[in-house]
């Protein structure tokens, strides 16, 4: 996680108010993943239903094709993996990762 | 300066000042000895001659909650409630107050349950002087009238932006008749102005975020900055009394002084037993007795250095208290006073006399024996019971 300088009390907005919409997006939920969804490109067929059941909008379209997951978002909850019809996604301990990358 | 002098009941006089602020939205839900005040204001709903959309919800946990929305969405906004009701309010009195949403309630103060017991004492508002709402006591009908128009500048203005509570004693003053000098409707519309909300949720234009998840990183900020915002409401307090005397010639201050100055002893007590105690004043000043009287107006933010000071030359002092903080050292007044006088550095001899807890009265006979009791502190120099119960049968 990166080092976020944090304010002081005289420089936040009054009663706990977010003034900005979508600020969510600042928030890294993918520190909370304990599993990792995983996808097989050759058994995925790009029907989307993946998409359609995160609930964090973490899986990462481009050109109407499944490219991947946002992981600084993706909490891990296997939503994903228990939906998909061709078994294309797995959920892999995240301790595997978090070694390799060295996090 | 226009007034039409009436005989109505504490309640009616509430619900008349209701009327004439003629809030956006009132969400409430009935109990005694609050009901006559909702249910008169219900009436000026019903005759269109207010505007104001009243919520019937089934619960005060449902008003306070409907109030919190009405007042996040831009509205101006009120309730009324007593006793019970407030404590069933009290998840959702925190979040009123620390999303700065500036509602008015009235709380028609009525011991809490149990025993069930639907008179008098200020074990309800005293239970939730901690909620960040500033707390305004009133004596009489009077009182309670300007208190509740005043406390909608107060909760308003743009330095404070909290909601404020005014209270006055249950069936004393909510049912018993008075005379109160009412002001007209328009001097009272431009005496509290449009209200301006700061960040309206109805503003599409300008999407954000009310009541969000805020943990270990800046909770403990936002509480620093509440505690800051009700503290810096007590001049803003003061200056509205001083321009609500222009329209009123009605004067009110952070406490009110009766007799204060040269006396030797006097009674710190909150409401309407103060009037009780004002009679018993001028009794014994006639006698040739120093004896005076102190009368705290507004309980949040507490003015202790003000309190302090102004009881810092008497030899003695008894602070009364309607309610009971089970396991403290003496009642929530005394507290409050015996840390203040500490701070000022001159502590007058004191004890705390608990009195009227479920309606029960207090007289002038009572209220003798006090200053009678404080008397013989000063002659002897001691105090034979700091915390005492009166009007209890032993």
């Amino acid at each position: 996680m990166s080092a976020v300088r944090k304010k002081g009390w005289r420089e936040i907005p009054k009663g706990g108010l977010i003034l900005e919409a979508g600020s969510a997006e600042q928030y890294d939920t993918g520190s909370w993943r304990s599993q990792r969804p995983v996808r097989d490109e050759q058994k995925c067929t790009h029907c989307m239903i993946c998409w359609i059941y995160c609930p964090d909008s973490s899986i990462l379209v481009e050109d109407g094709k499944m490219i991947g997951f946002d992981y600084k978002h993706c909490k891990g909850c296997g939503i994903c993996a228990a939906e998909c019809p061709t078994k294309a996604i797995e959920m892999r301990d995240e301790n595997e990762f978090r070694e390799k990358e060295g996090v | 300066m226009s007034v039409k002098t009436v005989a109505i009941t504490g309640n009616e006089a509430a619900s008349y000042a209701f009327k004439q602020i003629n809030p956006d939205v009132v969400a409430a839900y009935p109990i005694t000895p609050q009901t006559e005040l909702v249910q008169n204001f219900s009436e000026f709903v019903a005759d269109g001659v207010v505007n104001t959309d009243l919520i019937t919800v089934e619960s005060e946990h449902s008003a306070m909650s409907a109030c919190v929305g009405a007042a996040a969405a831009g509205g101006r906004v009120m309730t009324a409630t007593s006793a019970n009701g407030l404590a069933l309010m009290f998840e959702i009195l925190f979040i009123a107050a620390s999303s700065k949403l500036p509602i008015v309630m009235p709380v028609v103060n009525r011991a809490l349950s149990g025993p069930i017991n639907i008179h008098c004492d200020h074990s309800d508002t005293m239970a939730a002087r901690d909620a960040g709402w500033i707390q305004i006591y009133s004596e009489n009908a009077q009182e309670a009238y300007d208190n509740i128009i005043q406390a909608v500048r107060i909760a308003e203005d743009m330095k404070v932006r909290l909601p404020v509570m005014v209270m006055f004693d249950g069936f004393i003053i909510s049912h018993g008749i008075e005379r109160v000098d009412l002001l007209d409707d328009v001097v009272v519309r431009n005496f509290i102005g449009e209200y301006q909300p700061n960040y309206p949720l109805l503003d599409v234009e300008k999407p954000l975020t009310f009541g969000p998840l805020d943990l270990h990183d800046y909770y403990f900020e936002h509480k620093r900055q509440q505690a800051e915002d009700i503290k810096n409401s007590k001049p803003i307090i003061l200056e509205v009394a001083k321009e609500f005397k222009e329209i009123s010639n009605r004067e009110y201050g952070l406490f009110e002084s009766y007799h204060l100055e040269d006396a030797e002893t006097a009674i710190v007590v909150l409401s309407s037993a103060a009037g009780t105690a004002k009679a018993v004043v001028d009794e014994l000043r006639d006698k040739g007795k120093k004896v005076g009287l102190l009368k705290p107006r507004v309980f949040r933010p507490f003015p202790y250095m003000e309190i302090a000071q102004a009881l810092s030359h008497l030899k003695a002092i008894a602070i009364l208290d309607r309610s009971v903080s089970f396991g403290g050292f003496g009642g929530p007044l005394f507290t409050e006073f015996r840390s203040a006088m500490v701070e000022f550095g001159k502590i007058p001899e004191n004890i705390n006399i608990i009195f009227g807890l479920g309606g029960r009265d207090i007289n002038e006979q009572d209220i003798r024996g006090v200053y009678e009791q404080l008397d013989e502190i000063v002659k002897s120099g001691k105090v034979k019971e700091r915390v005492q119960y009166l009007g209890v049968r032993e």
